[in-house]
Parts: C-alpha cells; sequence; structure tokens
C-alpha cells in the first residue's frame, strides 16, 4: 500500500475526525472522545506504518493490529474503511442490526469487519493476543510485526501485567505496544480513578523498551515506531501523550465525552472546526450547507 | 451383554500428555502454552519433546488464554493447559471474548477436573467446568472416560478447526476401552445394549455405569450404557433413539448437576421425546478433601449411586406409565 507524506497523513487525521462525527450523529450512540483524539496515531499507522494490503486482509505477509481498547473501534472503522477494506458508505451503518461495525469490534471471519482478526470491547485481554501472535510469527521466523493499541484507563486490568511480564521473559522484540494516554476514562480522571504513575517506570521495571512521544505529532509517533523497530531484545512500548476529543473545543481533555456521542448541534460544530480535506466526507447531510 | 475387562489404571492426563507428543511429531503446527503445573497436566511431555514450541506465562490463566489466542491468529494449533478450575473459571471472560466470540483455534485442556481431585479440596474441584464451557457459542466440549480414549480425543480435537474444552482427570482410572474402536466428535458409543433403561455417562463415570449394568443385569434388569464423550454437540439422535427404545435415562457425571451433561440430555429429552429422567451428579454443593474413590461414593457418583438412580428411574418409568394408562 502507498504511504502517505507527513502533509496528507495530518490531512487525512482531520478527515478521520470527520468520519467520526458524522459516525456517531448517524448512530447516535457510541464513543467520542477517545477516537477523537488518536486520529493522527491511526492515521499513521493505517497509510505509513502498517505493512498491509486491505484488499487482502489475510495477506500472509501482513502486519498484525489489535485493538486492545475495543469502544475506540469508530477511529478504527473509519481507518479501514479509507484504507480500503470496506466501502465507505459502510461507515453509516454503526452499531446498526446486521451491520458489520459492531458496537465494539468482532472479526471479519465472524460478523464483524475486514481487517479485524479478533473481538475486543472487555478490556485488558489485547496485549496477551498481540504477545500470543508474534510469538508464533517468531516461531516461522517470519517478518511481520505486531502492533497493539491500549487505552491508558485499560492499564487497571491486572491481565495486561501478565502479558506484560510473558512479553519480556520471552524477549517479544517483533511487538510495539502504543499507550493512548489521554489521562481519561469513563469515570473521571485516571489519576483520579486509579494512580498509573510512574508509568514509564512501571514498564521499565516490566523489561520493557518505553519510548515516549505526543501522540498528536505524526513526525514523533513515526520516529518512536522507528526506534520500536530497531530495539531487538525487548518488546517495545510508545507511551503517546493524547488529549481526549483534541482539535474539537468542547471535547477537549473532557472525560464526560468518554462514551457519548455528539448530538446535531455539537457535531455541527465539531464539523465547523475541522476544515474540509480533499479526501471528501463519506456522507453529506441536509443541515451541512446552512 | 457385552463384557468389559478392566486392562489397567491410568489416567486420563497421561493420555493427553503422549497423544501431545505423538501429535507434535506429525503436526509442526501445535504449539503448547503452559500457567506452570506442566508436570501435574502432562505437558512437561511435549514441553522436554518440543522446548522451541512451549510457552510458559507463569501462574497467569488469563493470559494463558489470550497467549493461545494470539498463536492462534498466527496459525499455530495452540493448546493452554492447567487445572480444571483456573482453566475456565479464573479466565472465563478471556475465553468468551477471545476464544468462543473471536472464534479461533484455541484448545482448552485441562486437567484435575470434578471431585475426584480428591485431597487439594474443594477450592482445585473443578465441578462447573462443563457448564461454563457448554453455555458458549461456538465452543465444543468433551470428557473421555479412559486414557485409550483420551488419546484418539486428542487428536480428533487437535484436527477439529474451532474452539474446544477437553475435560481431564487427575487419578489412575480404569482403562477399559478398545484401542481400534473409531472415535468421531459429537457421535456416543453405545457399550453396552439393553431395553429397559439406558445410562448416559462421561468422564469416570463410563466404568462405574458398566459395573451398575452388570450388577443390575443379576437382577434381571437390560440396561444400556451409552458413552456420552461428546457433551456438546450432544449426539441428539442417540438420545432419542435410546429413550424411544428403552423409555428411561439416568446420566452420570463427576460435575455439578446444574449445567452438566444431565441438563445437556434433558434438553433434548424434553424438546424431542420425554421420558423420565434421574442425574447422577454432584447434587448442588461444593466438595471437600477425602481420597477420589470414597468423595465419589460419598457424594453419590459411583457404580452404588448409579443403581441407585436406575431403580429410582424404573418405578417413575412404570408408574408414569400406569398413570398415562388411568388418565386413557
Amino acid at each position: 500500500m502507498e504511504k502517505l507524506n507527513i502533509e496528507k497523513l495530518y490531512e487525512m487525521a482531520r478527515q478521520l475526525r470527520r468520519d467520526v462525527i458524522k459516525m456517531l450523529v448517524i448512530s447516535k450512540s457510541g464513543h467520542s472522545g477517545g477516537p477523537i483524539g488518536l486520529a493522527e496515531i491511526f492515521s499513521a499507522l493505517y497509510f505509513n506504518v502498517l505493512n498491509i494490503d486491505p484488499k487482502n486482509p489475510k495477506w500472509v505477509e501482513r502486519d498484525y493490529f489489535f485493538l486492545s481498547a475495543g469502544h475506540l473501534a469508530p477511529v478504527w472503522y473509519t481507518a479501514l474503511a479509507r484504507a480500503g477494506y470496506f466501502p465507505l458508505d459502510e461507515l453509516a451503518t454503526l452499531r446498526k442490526l446486521h451491520s458489520r461495525l459492531q458496537g465494539h469490534p468482532a472479526p471479519a471471519h465472524t460478523h464483524g469487519a475486514p481487517g479485524i482478526e479478533v473481538a475486543s470491547g472487555s478490556l485488558g485481554q489485547g496485549l496477551s493476543i498481540a504477545v500470543g501472535c508474534a510469538l508464533g510469527l517468531r516461531l516461522d521466523a517470519k517478518k511481520n510485526r505486531v502492533y497493539v493499541l491500549l487505552g491508558d484507563g485499560e492499564l487497571n486490568e491486572g491481565q495486561i501485567w501478565e502479558a506484560a511480564m510473558t512479553a519480556a521473559h520471552h524477549r517479544v522484540s517483533n511487538l510495539t505496544a502504543i499507550v493512548d494516554r489521554n489521562d481519561c476514562q469513563i469515570d473521571n480522571y485516571t489519576h483520579v480513578v486509579m494512580n498509573l504513575e510512574p508509568l514509564v517506570d512501571k514498564w521499565k521495571a516490566f523489561g520493557w523498551n518505553v519510548i515516549e512521544c505526543n501522540g498528536h505529532s505524526i513526525e514523533e509517533f513515526l520516529d518512536s515506531v522507528e526506534k520500536s523497530k530497531q530495539c531487538k531484545d525487548k518488546p517495545s512500548v510508545i507511551i503517546a501523550k493524547t488529549f481526549m476529543g483534541n482539535n474539537i473545543s468542547f471535547m477537549h481533555n473532557n472525560y464526560k465525552w468518554h462514551g457519548v456521542p455528539p448530538n446535531e448541534e455539537q457535531a455541527r460544530q465539531a464539523l465547523s472546526e475541522l476544515s474540509p480535506t480533499s479526501f471528501g466526507d463519506f456522507i453529506k447531510f441536509d443541515w451541512e450547507n446552512n | 451383554m457385552a463384557k468389559y475387562k478392566l486392562k489397567e489404571m491410568k489416567a486420563t492426563r497421561l493420555g493427553f500428555g503422549e497423544a501431545l507428543v505423538e501429535i507434535g511429531h506429525q503436526n509442526p503446527n501445535l504449539v503448547v502454552i503452559g500457567a506452570d503445573v506442566t508436570g501435574s497436566v502432562r505437558t512437561d511431555l511435549f514441553k522436554n519433546a518440543f522446548p522451541e514450541r512451549f510457552f510458559s506465562v507463569g501462574i497467569a490463566e488469563q493470559d494463558m488464554i489470550g497467549t493461545a489466542a494470539g498463536l492462534a491468529v498466527a496459525g499455530k494449533v495452540p493448546v493452554a493447559s492447567t487445572y480444571g478450575e483456573f482453566a475456565t473459571g479464573r479466565p472465563y471472560d478471556q475465553i468468551r471474548q477471545s476464544v468462543a466470540y473471536s472464534k479461533l483455534n484455541v484448545k482448552i485442556c485441562a486437567s484435575h477436573c470434578g471431585i475426584t481431585v480428591g485431597p487439594d479440596g474443594a477450592t482445585h474441584q473443578a465441578l462447573e467446568d462443563i457448564a461454563l464451557m457448554r453455555v458458549l457459542p461456538n465452543m465444543i466440549v468433551l470428557s473421555p472416560s479412559d486414557y485409550i480414549e483420551a488419546k484418539k480425543m486428542i487428536k480428533a480435537v487437535i484436527n477439529y478447526n474451532g474452539p474446544a474444552y477437553v475435560r481431564f482427570f487427575r487419578d489412575n482410572t480404569p482403562v477399559f476401552n478398545d484401542e481400534n474402536a473409531p472415535f468421531e466428535i459429537g457421535k456416543s458409543i453405545e457399550l453396552i445394549d439393553g431395553n429397559d433403561v439406558t445410562i448416559i455417562a462421561c468422564g469416570i463415570q463410563v466404568w462405574e455405569s458398566i459395573l451398575a449394568a452388570e450388577e443390575l443385569s443379576t437382577e434381571g434388569v437390560s440396561v444400556r450404557v451409552i458413552n456420552m464423550h461428546t457433551i456438546k454437540p450432544i449426539d441428539k439422535n442417540g438420545i432419542i433413539k435410546a429413550a424411544k427404545e428403552t423409555g428411561a435415562i439416568v446420566t452420570a457425571e463427576d460435575h455439578q448437576i446444574h449445567g452438566g451433561l444431565g441438563s445437556a440430555v434433558a434438553e433434548v429429552l424434553t424438546q424431542n421425546y420425554p421420558v423420565p429422567q434421574e442425574f447422577v451428579a454432584i447434587k448442588d454443593k461444593f466438595g471437600e478433601s477425602g481420597n477420589g474413590i470414597e468423595l465419589m461414593k460419598y457424594y453419590g457418583i459411583s457404580k452404588d449411586g448409579i443403581v441407585d438412580a436406575v431403580k429410582k428411574v424404573l418405578r417413575r418409568k412404570s408408574t408414569e406409565k400406569m398413570e398415562l394408562k388411568y388418565e386413557k
């Protein structure tokens, strides 16, 4: 798949945000803040980092991506559709009966969308899966790399730290974990619900190569991914500092936007703050011209 | 009446461990994940034979299931194994989401199931595992009746593509099956023919049922014995045939009365051909320490408990027939 340059990646990130807003205003249900905050990371992953063939999702040479925090599905679905895994107009079916875009992701071989390998939604399970996949690929001396995205609230789950030990014990270096460090979870800021700090020290103590970056800087994120690939004796984790609802004024760094969709008026406001892109929207609402 | 000879005493878990090594030589994609206790569940045999294909996750059953799911995504055939309680109860949500709902080719093979785990007591006696696994869509559930069947079963399960749960036992138990008899997932085996009543059993209770049938035959009761090694998908036709031909059913298992083999059989009977059924199972209680044989007797799931259940179901069969005549 052709890689986009930095300028286009930022433009794609803006388009992913517009898509998420439109999907959610149609579905009237779903998570806004986290997906909006991950637009740069998903743009970078699907249009630069991942070695994938969207027309052939099971391509044997593919890189594997797992979304452990399944509620972030809306931004994943937009990235998958924009990359060509399924038609753009399918984005309008999010959370509807018989849609492949389930409220939380399901794999393509069940009733889910192409590009998805394992279900997620119940938190804390994706890192173990990524480690298992990386071990399997290493056993066959394959070059495919494994990526997994974790929410920071999700790090409350004990299984994450079980998997962190397993990855380090087996020196799984064909794996890059990404932590969406937005300090927000459904009830409140993460430091209020369950303190995670010192987070960098925790991962280091568990035997990981830790890379910190600004998750809204595509240059920094791409550089961090490169650094993770250079590490050959440990698993790597990128702790990406992000803001929930970034680039939308009323959502910015507001944990109350974890699990709710925008209404029409809020969607109108959000879209006015995200100028249209050359990629084009997947749908145009009647009220957009007014 | 067919006679079954007790050939020797050997554990089903050993059959599992030995079969893994045999399959490992033929199938390079077979991998095993261990959560400690490999010597107990006999995956140590595979670990020693194929160290590069064995992955230790430590005492971390939730991670074991997730790691297995990931290995399956990468095209491997992973076997995740520990004690029955920790293989099913502890990582239940991981099995539900990452294996069953995700429909991945993961084999969860648990040893130390049932009350016969014995001295370790209730914490280690998996008595709810069949129920837990049976309610999950996409999951199949099997339990062998002896060492020989354990080997055949694990080979069939590895060849099957999809999530599977297999339940083994710790103790050395009677070996009686025919090495050359065919084994097919979902196809029950009629071990003894009979006309008056049918005992449908799984696991160790299959041998206990054979003993019960032999004892009852001396009293003139003709007992059919069916080895229901696959609890899901259950052999519906085999159950309906037995109900039609014998008119009374006893189920026997080393598991809670709710949700296990007995419930699975009852679901088929009530929807297709209702006949009286008695349940030989643990009666909604936690176990306690003791040796396996004395616990089986105490909780009423050995030969004597099965004989009593047969007599009870035969009384119901005759009175319910009379009541039916009276109503007409």
